[in-house]
């Protein structure tokens, strides 16, 4: 760096001498029109003022479809400035509390949390159902149903036991447990039903999908606890295990389970303000309902065909006006 | 290290090899008690399952919550910190990140963001790392990944501003101050070591959801190196030129300002240096509440597992640590050069090479304020794709074609070496493990540490999660072990080798910064859903700092003491195992005892990839309600188990130092 430095405020003077004539060139200004970027129009065609809605984005793929489709709803056609929030759910959840989110637009049960920001510090309230039906239980990948037609009912799960053992689970079967996000009654299930398997905490999806992908692609014996609607099972259709039958009440004593999961209705959380606005948003959000295939083809367009959730929300409100017409608010 | 007089206790000090005998001779009769009372005593506690003290603790944390609206010192204090930081932040975003001012793009585009960057690495830095530092920042917008990477840089370099602001003064304080010292070392042990889950859905009750929430968490992890090695620098400055100044008539003041702070200054840097790092460590944990930057990029695309664009992301985050750390330690040798040679260059050239720069950096600057062209990162030259498409086929085909390997080599490390340590160290009951642990550190530390590994063990007890902290030190242990031999490899070979050392470091930058998701996914397909895999994560992340303390360790062997040997007629072997090595002992157990604390940050993401036990009770406390308290007993435990082994093994290398260079 010494040889060079002798020469350099000459060569200085010369780059800012070359600098100012390529902006006497020219080229697009920042801010003049066709300049990438525009500001996003708000308020179009001056219909009922909407104002700004905060979404939280729970993350998994199935709540951004959801999310993404309502968002894109209300900016185009109700004129709404929507902020997406990237949350886990119980921050989520606790957004309702401090004033910085309007809307959960997909909830997994949590009673606990329900309890504790509807009916006790009254700052939420439920908006109905999305329309999709969430399904919790046990999973084999789709090699194994085909191998062993009669692994599929629990009954039968003692006699592949054996197949199951990994060096987590020593001389039991693995039954692979997923996400800390879901409740879940699986140790308590193992036991009542004396079933020869011990429970793995894997801790995430993530660890929970790449298991489930690498045992249908090297044949290899996985059981574990999955739902739906979920991306993954587009890619590959894991095959569910029969348990006992939910009644209403099987599952009232944790320690004592021994049924199915219930079928969940996943719902809309909103914050008491939000509802209490009479933002047209609100109607959006209260009259969204769709199924879970509409649900799935979203999800597939993000994680599949890698497209960010708006554009795949747009390619789904473009092909499907009349079930979007449903939602609008009537005024 | 005169600071720490040990007191020289009860205990009498043994030479060093009856000290190996007498530490099989605990674990022989361990193994041996093991056998009868194996399984009495264990401490079980189901998943589910709650302690009373679980229990108060949930309904502790609701009170506060519920006093929120009405407490004066949220009123009035931490919202107007909230503001303060919220503020600070959106400004930085403002100027580099995100569109400002009714314009469409942010004030300076991407051309003078890399003007500026390069031109404080070519002022306060070299050359070297100023064309370092604008490739890097020219590679922010390459991978497609521009308004991202500016948007995490505003973030840390807040987080940092923040830190260093905080952490400087205390650290000085700490420096001159030794019972201040004791005061703020085990504070900063439980900030460095308690899960950042534990308190992250919290903090955003406090600071609300936002940039001030994930500063504030960033900061938390952030300060404390900086602390600690202003402390250290500042205790570092040799007595006898205090001596000389008190002597002189300076007060205290005076020779803090004019002497201790000039002399410490470079080790400041190097805890500048460090602080950045652990703010990088922070970028994909704080998008778990919507801390903007590269982070979210990865969340996101691991909710679809593509490792591709999560790899992406992470690259840039790995590039944007290696540039500052380049830049601060350049800064840090530019401040020691200077010192050492006095101001020996001309004040007017200098002063001619700032104004060139500054010239130029204001043209670029000004350039990319008006043009779209020096403003918006040109989207033709993304070679992100690239990047994506590379990793994910090589992904594919490692899970396909190396997973009958990969899953060989997990049985045999669970069945051979996991497995039965597990066993003896949760089959045993409490009052044993406890009891060998005491031993340990009677034979290993000093009367003091003995009384703290008792109160350790108490309250892991106390916590009501003994067997899970016992399962997670099982892993900790075997990944602590595994650290150390790729520190002793990696270390001695680059210790000796400055090429070597050139071409490794970047990889133990990647190592320690890549955010773990997204090798692990890759990994997982690899060995499962396994407490395997969570030990290979705890290396990747812990190994990089075992190997460069080693390495430094090495490279600090007295040149005769080598060239002696070699003279002597030594092979390289003979060179390595009984000069190299033995010499560098103290750097050795320094990286022991690093790595491990290393390997316990790491608990709550092994929780994640199937380790269960403490890391998965702190995963499920921070995404169920009632399993709060669960989770935050969780996190305290691993703070214990840190202290516990960190006390330990720090004595025993002060002890181990003090022997080596007792025996010249």
């Amino acid at each position: 760096m010494t040889v060079s430095r002798i020469g350099r405020p000459r060569a200085v003077a010369l780059l800012v001498a070359a600098g100012l004539l390529v902006s006497a060139c020219g080229g697009a200004k920042v801010g003049e029109s066709g300049s990438g970027a525009a500001p996003a129009a708000s308020g179009a065609d001056g219909k009922k003022d909407c104002g700004a809605v905060n979404i939280a984005i729970n993350p998994w793929v199935g709540y951004e479809a959801t999310a993404a489709v309502i968002a894109h709803v209300a900016e185009k056609d109700l004129g709404c400035s929507v902020t997406k929030k990237d949350l886990k759910e119980e921050v989520a959840w606790q957004g309702f509390a401090t004033g910085e989110v309007d809307a959960i637009v997909e909830n997994w049960a949590h009673d606990d949390l329900k309890k504790k920001y509807i009916d006790d510090q009254k700052v939420a309230v439920s908006a109905g159902s999305t329309g999709n039906k969430g399904v919790i239980g046990w999973y084999v990948p789709p090699w194994m149903a085909e191998k062993y037609p009669d692994i599929t009912d629990w009954k039968n799960l003692n006699k592949y036991a054996d197949l199951f053992k990994t060096s987590e689970s020593g001389d039991k079967g693995q039954l692979l447990d997923g996400d800390p996000s879901f409740v879940t009654n699986d140790a308590a299930l193992v036991k009542n039903l004396k079933l020869d398997y011990k429970v793995v905490y894997a801790g995430s999806e993530a660890a929970l999908i790449t298991g489930f992908r690498q045992a249908e692609k090297q044949k290899t014996p996985m059981l574990g606890y999955f739902y739906e609607p979920q991306w993954f099972l587009s890619e590959v259709k894991l095959v569910k295990i029969k348990l006992p039958e939910y009644t209403e009440g099987c599952d009232a004593d944790a320690e004592k389970v021994a049924c199915d999961y219930p079928l969940y209705d996943l719902d809309k959380i909103v914050s008491k303000k939000f509802a209490d606005s009479g933002s047209p948003a609100y109607d959006l959000v209260k009259n969204f309902t769709w199924t879970n295939e509409d649900q799935n083809l979203v999800a597939k367009y993000i994680s599949e065909d890698k497209m960010t959730a708006e554009e795949a929300a747009e390619k789904w409100v473009g092909d499907n006006p009349d079930k979007v017409k449903a939602w609008l608010p009537t005024s | 290290m005169a600071t720490q007089a040990t007191p020289a206790g009860g205990l009498r000090r043994l030479p060093a090899w009856p000290r190996r005998y007498l530490l099989a001779a605990v674990v022989a009769a361990w193994v041996l008690i093991w056998v009868f009372v194996q399984g009495r005593d264990t401490l079980q506690l189901g998943g589910a399952e709650l302690t009373p003290l679980h229990v108060s603790v949930n309904e502790a944390s609701e009170v506060i919550d519920n006093s929120r609206n009405e407490n004066p010192f949220f009123l009035y204090f931490v919202n107007y910190i909230r503001l303060f930081l919220d503020e600070s932040v959106t400004f930085v975003q403002a100027l580099i990140s995100q569109p400002s001012f009714g314009r469409p793009l942010p004030v300076v585009g991407w051309l003078g963001v890399v003007a500026v960057a390069t031109a404080v690495a070519l002022l306060w830095g070299n050359l070297r790392v100023a064309l370092l530092t604008a490739i890097g920042f020219a590679s922010f917008g390459l991978l497609g990944l521009w308004e991202e990477s500016m948007d995490t840089l505003a973030l840390t370099l807040a987080a940092v501003a923040l830190s260093l602001l905080i952490g400087i003064p205390i650290g000085v304080w700490a420096g001159v101050n030794d019972r201040f010292d004791r005061l703020v070392t085990p504070l900063l042990d439980f900030m460095q070591t308690m899960p950042t889950f534990v308190y992250l859905a919290p903090l955003t009750l406090f600071f609300l959801i936002g940039p001030a929430s994930a500063t504030v968490a960033t900061v938390i992890y952030a300060v404390p190196p900086a602390i600690r090695i202003t402390a250290h620098g500042i205790r570092e400055v040799r007595p006898a030129t205090l001596e000389a100044s008190t002597s002189l008539g300076a007060t205290a003041w005076q020779s803090l300002r004019k002497v201790r702070l000039p002399l410490a200054k470079r080790t400041i840097v190097v805890g500048v240096n460090q602080t950045i790092m652990a703010a990088l460590c922070m970028v994909t944990i704080a998008a778990l509440i919507d801390a903007p930057g590269l982070g979210k990029t990865v969340v996101k695309a691991l909710e679809t597992l593509d490792v591709g664009s999560a790899f992406n992301a992470g690259l840039a985050i790995v590039v944007m640590a290696i540039v500052l750390d380049r830049v601060t330690s350049a800064a840090g040798r530019r401040v020691e050069d200077r010192h050492r040679a006095g101001r020996s260059r001309g004040p007017g050239r200098r002063r001619a090479e700032i104004g060139a720069v500054l010239a130029v950096t204001g043209v670029l600057v000004y350039l990319s304020h008006v043009y779209v062209w020096a403003a918006e990162f040109p989207s033709e030259a993304n070679l992100g794709r690239h990047v994506r498409q590379g990793v994910d086929a090589a992904t594919l085909w490692a899970q396909d074609n190396l997973a009958v390997y990969t899953g060989a080599f997990r049985n045999a490390v669970s069945y051979g070496l996991l497995n039965p340590f597990e066993a003896l160290l949760t089959g045993s009951p409490w009052w044993l493990v406890g009891a060998v642990l005491v031993a340990f550190a009677a034979i290993l530390a000093n009367v003091r540490i003995v009384l703290v590994t008792a109160v350790c063990v108490a309250l892991l007890v106390a916590l009501g999660l003994w067997q899970d902290s016992m399962v997670t030190l099982a892993s900790t242990l075997v990944a602590t072990v595994l650290v150390m031999v790729l520190g002793v490899v990696l270390g001695v070979w680059m210790g000796r080798s400055d090429r070597v050392d050139q071409l490794v470091r970047p990889v133990l930058d990647a190592g320690q910064t890549m955010p773990p998701f997204v090798y692990l996914v890759p990994i997982l397909g690899l060995f499962g859903a396994t407490r395997i895999t969570a030990i290979i994560a705890a290396v990747v992340y812990a190994a990089p700092v075992a190997v460069k303390l080693t390495a430094d360790g090495i490279r600090g062997v007295a040149p005769s003491a080598v060239e002696a040997a070699t003279a002597a007629g030594s092979s390289t072997w003979q060179l390595i195992t009984k000069v190299q090595l033995p010499m560098a002992r103290s750097a050795l157990t320094l990286a022991a005892s690093q790595g491990l604390i290393y390997v316990l940050a790491m608990v709550v993401v092994g929780g994640l990839v199937g380790a269960g036990a403490l890391g998965y009770d702190v995963v499920a406390g921070f995404s169920q309600l009632q399993l709060r308290g669960k989770g935050l007993a969780a996190g305290v435990a691993i703070v214990v188990l840190g202290i516990m082994l960190e006390r330990i093994t720090r004595t025993a290398a002060r002890r181990a130092d003090a022997e080596t260079h007792g025996a010249h």
